[in-house]
């Protein structure tokens, strides 16, 4: 069954150069499809359009067999309840004026509503944030803790059990490891591989390491100026079709 | 530096905040209930005036022969009481006008930030001078005319804060889960502003009390008999050579009321941990 299908999709923000050229991917249901490229190849912006944080200049994002673009209210609220996202610096993505707990319950406030989970079960919302602070095995005392007292590790973790907290299809992760150590990223690369065996969401990976890609993902994807220029099965990595460019990674790694 | 030295260090600076809000709220508690009583403010006594301390008037009394402690606590109650008038009003628009600047941009945005350098490219004193002059002397237009000059620095520094925060991937990640702006505003930027305006706001609280002060002491606020403190020491000024005493009552009075202020905006800075440059 695929989660999200995209066609053709092309941004740019300088006229005359496309950051993201005429790119189609598909995800299946509780696959993870793994994004390589170098720095500045469009790959993240082929993330913030798919989270809607852009705006596409052509193509389409089809979700439930509807195009987001056309997308009415209620449809809207169910896409965005559904692709939930990682980003790179936990850091910033946690609000340092906010206790981990109220960080963490932000995404649940605001779909409880229409939320029918499957995995967590729970009495209060306290109870609801230590399940989540436990299933990405952080401590439960730091729930009343600020994001200044955690380590960037732990940061990922909260970011992530913020990510998982809904049960959505899809977590687009926007090179969730780069900026932690190497330890850090072994760890949660393991978290988010176990995760997906209980939860059952897909993943797009976008990173530039082609090894975490490796470890995690089933399919990858490879970029290059805005343009994809390779996809194949993790499989095939070493096949004799792999484009130039995806050998080059390869003899990187 | 040794554990103890710090944690010397440590106790001092705690101490004289300490004293700052005790000397402020004896201050007030004294202002605001027994000693009022005993006397009337503005009650003239010429027979028994310029009169040295005794158990009936404490600090003495003035050229119209009235008990010049009355006075002071009363224009305790009068300085710190139009000081946190003007000092919430300017806020109370001060900061709607800022997050909206922050939050909408565009057109808005450049019209406030011309309005808001027009009033920044003269000093504060000045602009107030000018105002209470044109709308003339009292105690209302000077307070008019010190919101008019105040509520630009909130505005200003909420718009700033804002502009910095919404570019922060938490924002986006709020947005991209539909969290409406309101709720942005009032769960993820709201925290951030609300320290700095505390702070910006205790250390306004002492300038503000010196503006009244000083443009009631030239005539443009507080008219007498009001006991205001810049009007008392304006009024005493005859009398600066033979009884210096009623100059140093008003005057020690401001600087302690000041410096308690400004002593509590610094720590107060200190714990919000504000930037300087959001000083302005």
């Amino acid at each position: 069954m695929t989660v999200i299908e995209i066609h053709n999709l092309k941004k740019s923000y300088n006229p005359g150069k496309l950051a993201v050229n005429d790119v189609s991917l598909t995800i299946q249901k509780g696959e993870s499809l793994g994004l390589v490229g170098e720095s500045g190849c469009g790959k993240s912006t082929l993330a913030r359009c798919l989270l809607g944080v852009e705006k596409m200049d052509d193509g389409s994002i089809v979700y439930n067999d509807a195009p987001i673009a056309h997308a009415n209210r209620k449809q809207l609220r169910n896409y965005r309840r559904n692709v939930q996202t990682v980003f790179q610096n936990p850091t910033a993505s946690l609000n340092p004026k906010l206790k981990i707990k109220d960080s963490l319950i932000d995404p649940y406030l605001q779909f409880k509503d229409d939320l029918q989970l499957k995995h967590f079960h729970f009495t209060s919302k306290q109870d609801f944030v230590q399940q989540l602070l436990e299933t990405v095995e952080l401590p439960k005392e730091l729930a009343d803790r600020y994001p200044h007292e955690l380590s960037g590790g732990q940061k990922q973790r909260v970011t992530i059990a913020r990510a998982i907290s809904i049960e959505p299809n899809l977590i687009v992760l926007d090179e969730p490891t780069a900026s932690l150590d190497v330890l850090s990223q072994g760890a949660i690369l393991e978290l988010l591989g176990s995760l997906q065996q209980t939860l059952g969401m897909s993943y797009l990976f976008i990173s530039h390491d082609l090894a975490a890609v490796y470890q995690l993902c089933q399919r990858i994807a490879v970029m290059r100026d805005g343009e994809l220029l390779d996809m194949f099965r993790k499989e095939d990595i070493y096949h004799t079709s792999r484009h130039d460019y995806t050998k080059e990674l390869i003899d990187i790694f | 530096m040794s554990v103890l030295a710090h944690s010397q260090k440590r106790i001092k600076k705690a101490k004289v905040w300490l004293i700052s809000i005790i000397l402020l709220i004896v201050l007030a508690a004294i202002a605001y209930t027994f000693l009022y009583l005993k006397h009337d403010a503005t009650m003239t006594d010429v027979g028994n005036r310029l009169a040295s301390p005794t158990w009936g008037h404490p600090l003495g009394t003035d050229h119209l022969g009235r008990d010049v402690l009355t006075r002071l606590l009363l224009g305790f109650r009068l300085t710190v009481g139009y000081s946190l008038i003007a000092l919430a009003a300017a806020v109370i628009i001060g900061v709607p006008f800022g997050l909206m600047a922050g939050l909408r941009g565009g057109w808005v945005d450049r019209l406030f930030m011309r309005i808001a350098d027009g009033f920044l490219a003269f000093p504060d004193t000045v602009i107030a001078i000018v105002l209470s002059g044109l709308l003339g002397p009292g105690i209302g237009n000077l307070l008019f005319a010190i919101v008019l000059v105040k509520w630009v620095n909130y505005a200003r520094m909420v718009r700033s804060t804002v502009l910095t925060e919404v570019q922060k991937d938490y924002v986006t990640i709020a947005r991209i889960n539909g969290l409406s702006t309101f709720t942005i505003m009032r769960k993820h930027l709201l925290p951030h502003i609300i320290g700095n305006v505390l702070v910006l706001a205790s250390l306004d609280f002492g300038k503000i009390i010196l503006l009244i002060s000083s443009l009631s002491y030239i005539g443009l606020g507080a008219q007498p008999p009001t006991p205001e403190w810049g009007a008392m020491l304006n009024e005493s000024r005859p009398y600066f050579q033979a009884n210096p005493e009623m100059m140093v009552y008003p005057g020690l009075a401001i600087v302690a009321v000041v410096l308690a202020a400004n002593v509590l905006g610094d720590y107060l800075r200190d714990k919000f941990d504000v930037k300087k440059e959001v000083q302005p």
